[in-house]
């Protein structure tokens, strides 16, 4: 008996959620006789039910509903009344549900005042309605308290029975979305009614068992595989192998049983939906779409009261009344829209309204008001950040406290829920057009995907989903680390993002530099910050273990788990982490990144084009791009070995490929290649990746001790090792310059060059060596007379315009007054090339005006010039 | 238990900590391991030593002599198995003894100058002819720990 009761219960409680959607639907859809059938079905089902195992009350409730239900099939107008009391019945029948749960026998109490009222609506049709022969027989029953009136409502039934095809024709045209709804459902009825033969009912327990057995298989399947690992000659490894994949598909098979569409937690939505449109007098459509999708159960279950939360809240607060969405020019209906999908191993729920949005200024207000941010920070603010502030703790911004929402729980608490389970939560607004909550959450909570990280020796587990990329930290490395008051953060592309020191955050012992460690950039809803620790190993499948009810209050932590080695490590919760940063250092965060923009625009006077490259190291390595003849990608089969040197057949010619670091070329793949060219001969640095071109200034800041780099600047806001194109070219060239001696024996041409700064020396010097020029190169102007002065004589001089004690015009025209050089030709070379620095170039007499780094115009006018210089 | 015979025996299994001498009853006790391959948790209260993998189950240790005030004698101590609301916990102990079956009518109440720290854990005490033994009230032992962590 018990067992019968507890199906009961269980199954009835279904039913009534059903025909709970359904009657607001029938609600909106009166003539659907399909839905109004279904309706009558369950609810006379309820009501056999309860007569069969003795339950008066129930019985009556039922049979009083049902019988008004059967007036709306005769056609009496379901009126907004009518349904509400009838959902009103449906309610208490839950409550009663819900005692005999308890109790195991119905409560004491009575419903005369519900079955008055269904019993006064189903009069008022007698008057109203004409078909009376009918209605007269139940109306009877319906005095009586049961028993005599079960005899006539079956007649009832077998009447309707009798002409079932009678409402059909009256159910046509109605609009769209309804219209899909109501197609979509009958089908899952259908299909539900179908699978009840084939499908058993099996506890949660028994489920949540099954899953932990399978956890401990997974774990012990791990352990069995890291010890065979270690003896590759095991007769074990089939068998395992084996046992490895029927494990994976028995884990695969319980997840399974485990899930459950999302629509199982918004089944009670319309209805909610109906209920507060009638209370708070506003007129809302409700769109469900994505219902289908599935979930773990665990997650389903965390997720159903934060979902209902924030649909009171944007019925509530989010959607105006009619009158005032007429008044914005809007229809006066409201629209929320929940959608879920998958997407990358989450479920996204999207929760829109079209209301008012979000109101900035008062949850500014509220923010100041409640000490989460000074004034002046807020000033600083835009609003998607303010917006953010209604998940801080204790934050609701509902004015008056209604019955509806606003009971002091707010998106906090809907946020901490969504925290719990390690999804994350997002608000879009736009004032006067509605607010939009993206709600990412795990499809299960059991089995994730996590990397391994060292900390101080002990390792831990961070859950993939949150990582977003793994960068090295280095001194003087690609990414800079910088400081904003007390807060380290990394200039990633761009972003600013702040650090904390796994060890610190832990309270570990550890280094506190975070040089030579790793930073793992993890993302939160919208926060993204590093967490920096000492060494990553590798990403594992872990099974969540629940903590100990004794470390729950750590909020550095979501659970543990065993790994496959059998060790057991804590699983790192990036929203504690993401908390440990206060809303100060974001703020802050957010103003450094305005001010950003800034600094690149005032730079931009005096920018250079740079080609970013990776080779070797991760470092991003920039050279000018005017240097640079063309980028290729090659294939690298094509790439040949002769006499101990890359090479490359390109353009019907040999080209010797030069490598920056001792990693050399790829074996196969595609082969990026910076190729310098000269004339028909080229050579190409081999290079890992191509990166971007950039236009930043070139200020050298560190100069460097390696041969091939000159130095670093910081381009875009990331340290950069500016390469030494004048040490790779040699390398290449080095036969060349043999070649070039033999085939040209007559004199080399001179050239002097003078140029304050030793890079362009440096980078000029065998680019004129190359192309046939005997170079010499001094660092001033004075220098440069100074050699005059000893008699020296050059065929061209070349001369950078911007020096310090003596620019390049005055040499020009000191050197044009000197009779043992006034014939010399002078280049003069310049970052900036204007018409009236042409000008005054020409009037100091200077031969030629080439922009630095215009190396094939340098080339160009020396060939003019000098009439000398072999390009070919 | 409702048994005629007056005399009623429990049993416990045994256990040094810092030189006292502890009684845990016998039903309480899962089993007795050494501990290997402790991982410590960060942040959490002293009292707790840290997480092993038991037989596939995550097992919290907790640091008896520290949770008791007093010093631990054994540098590579054994832990009792023992359950509460499902989880799995370990004592650390300095060592495990014989199982002691003791006549229930000669448990005493814990004498009024007893170390607060130790009355509040334990049940009684048994006079043996060389020491004293307390009975360890497991559930206490466990409970005052959500207390010091809050």
């Amino acid at each position: 008996m018990d067992d019968l009761l507890r199906e009961f219960v269980t199954e009835t409680n279904e039913s009534l959620d059903v025909v709970d959607v359904e009657l607001v639907r029938f609600e909106q859809d009166p003539n659907n006789a399909v839905i109004l059938n279904n309706i009558f079905r369950l609810v006379h089902t309820i009501k056999g039910t309860c007569g069969f195992l003795a339950l008066p009350r129930l019985e009556t409730l039922a049979h009083a509903a049902e019988s008004l239900m059967g007036k709306f099939r005769d056609g009496l107008p379901a009126t907004r009344e009518a349904v509400t009391v009838i959902l009103a019945t449906i309610d208490r029948i839950k409550e009663i549900l819900a005692a005999l749960e308890r109790d195991q026998a119905e409560p004491d109490g009575t419903d005369t005042d519900l079955i008055a009222d269904l019993e006064r609506i189903a009069d008022s049709v007698q008057a109203a309605a004409p078909p009376p022969s009918a209605i007269a027989r139940t109306e009877q029953a319906l005095g009586r308290p049961l028993r005599a009136g079960e005899v006539s409502l079956d007649e009832l039934e077998r009447a309707f029975r009798d002409t079932p095809t009678d409402p059909q024709p009256a159910r046509k045209p109605k609009p769209a979305p309804v219209e899909e709804k109501a197609k979509a459902d009958p089908v899952k009825d259908e299909e539900t009614a179908k699978a009840g033969a084939q499908s058993i009912r099996v506890t949660v327990d028994t489920i949540e068992q099954l899953m932990t057995m399978v956890s401990e298989l997974v774990l012990t399947r791990n352990q069995l595989l890291e010890i065979v690992r270690r003896h590759d000659d095991s007769e074990f490894k089939a068998p395992l192998q084996r046992l490895s994949n029927v494990t994976a598909e028995l884990q695969e098979g319980v997840m399974k049983t485990r899930m459950q569409p999302i629509g199982n937690a918004w089944q009670k939505f319309p209805r909610i939906i109906r209920d507060l449109s009638n209370d708070l007098g506003k007129e809302i459509e409700l769109e469900l779409q994505g219902a289908e999708t599935e979930l773990d159960r665990q997650v389903l279950d965390l997720i159903k009261d934060p979902l209902t939360h924030m649909l009171r809240n944007s019925a509530d607060h989010g959607l105006e009344t009619p009158a005032e969405r007429r008044a914005a020019g809007k229809s006066p209906q409201g629209h929320i829209r929940l959608a879920a999908y998958h997407e990358g191993g989450q479920i996204i729920v999207q929760f829109s309204d079209d209301g008012r949005g979000l109101d900035t200024a008062r949850i500014k207000a509220k923010a100041i008001a409640g000490g989460l941010i000074t004034e002046v920070d807020a000033e600083k603010l835009n609003d998607a950040q303010i917006h953010k502030f209604i998940f801080a703790p204790g934050f609701s911004t509902a004015q008056t406290v209604t019955s509806v929402s606003g009971r002091g729980v707010g998106m906090d608490v809907v946020r901490s829920n969504i925290d719990e389970i390690g999804g994350t939560i997002d608000v879009k607004s736009v004032a006067g057009q509605g607010a939009s909550f993206t709600i990412k959450i795990p499809l299960t909570l059991a089995i994730i995907a996590a990397l391994i990280v060292d900390v101080a020796g002990d390792r831990f587990a961070i859950p993939q989903v949150a990582v977003v990329e793994l960068v090295r930290a280095r001194k003087g490395g690609d990414h800079r680390i910088e400081r904003i008051k007390d807060t380290a953060v990394l200039r990633l592309r761009d972003k600013l993002l702040p650090l904390a020191r796994l060890s610190r955050l832990l309270g570990m012992d550890g280094k506190d530099e975070i040089d030579g460690g790793f930073i793992v950039v993890t993302q939160v809803g919208s926060q993204t910050f590093g967490i920096v620790v000492d060494g990553v190993f590798h990403t594992e499948e872990i099974v969540v273990k629940p903590m100990s009810s004794k470390l729950r209050d750590i909020p550095m932590f979501s659970g543990n788990t065993i790994l496959g080695d059998g060790s057991v490590i804590m699983i790192v919760d990036p929203n504690g982490v993401a908390r440990s940063f206060g809303s100060t250092v974001v703020s802050q965060m957010a103003a450094a990144e305005r001010a950003q923009p800034q600094l690149h625009e005032k730079a931009d006077d005096d920018t250079t084009s740079l080609l970013m490259f990776r080779a070797g190291s991760s470092q991003p390595k920039a050279v000018p791009l005017s240097l640079i003849t063309r980028l290729e990608e090659i294939d690298a089969r094509k790439i040949e070995l002769s006499n101990g040197r890359h090479m490359v057949q390109y353009r019907g010619q040999l080209m010797p490929l030069v490598s920056m670091t001792e990693a050399g070329v790829k074996h196969e793949g595609a082969q990026p290649l910076l190729v310098f060219s000269d004339g028909q001969r080229s050579m190409a640095l081999v290079v890992d990746e191509i990166v971007d071109i950039v236009d930043d200034r070139l200020d050298i800041q560190v100069a460097s001790a390696t041969p091939g780099v000159l130095g670093s600047a910081v381009i875009k806001g990331s340290a950069t090792e500016i390469i030494d194109v004048a040490h790779f070219l040699p390398l290449a060239f080095e036969d060349w310059f043999r070649r070039k001696d033999q085939t040209q024996r007559r004199r080399q041409h001179t050239v002097l060059l003078v140029d304050d700064s030793p890079f362009f020396r440096n980078m000029l010097i065998p680019v004129l060596q190359a192309a046939g020029y005997a170079v010499t190169a001094v660092g001033s102007a004075p220098e440069a007379l100074a050699l005059i002065n000893q008699d020296r004589t050059f065929d061209v001089a070349i001369t950078d315009i911007e020096m310090a004690d003596m620019d390049g015009f005055e040499l020009a025209e000191a050197l044009r007054a000197d009779p043992r050089c006034a014939a010399m030709p002078v280049i003069a070379l310049s970052s900036q090339v204007s018409p009236e620095l042409i000008e005054r170039g020409r009037r100091a007499g200077l031969a030629d005006y080439v922009a630095k780094f215009d190396r094939q115009g340098l080339i160009a006018a020396l060939l003019e010039q000098a009439g000398i210089g072999d390009a070919a | 238990m409702s048994n005629d015979n007056e005399q009623v025996f429990n049993e416990y299994v045994t256990a040094m900590v810092g030189g006292q001498l502890f009684g845990l009853p016998i039903r309480r006790v899962q089993d007795v391991f050494l501990p290997d391959r402790l991982t410590k948790v960060p942040l959490a209260t002293p009292d707790i030593a840290g997480l092993i993998n038991l037989r596939g189950r995550i097992v919290t240790l907790v640091d008896l002599a520290y949770r008791l005030g007093l010093s631990r004698r054994n540098e590579t101590p054994m832990a009792i198995g023992v359950e509460l609301a499902g989880e799995s916990y370990g004592l650390l102990i300095d060592g495990v003894g014989e199982v002691m079956s003791l006549d229930a009518a000669t448990l005493e109440r814990n004498p009024i100058n007893l170390d607060a720290r130790l009355a509040a854990v334990s049940s009684g005490i048994y006079r043996l002819q060389e020491q004293l033994l307390l009975v360890l009230d497991v559930d206490r032992v466990l409970a005052i720990d959500t207390a010091a962590a809050a």
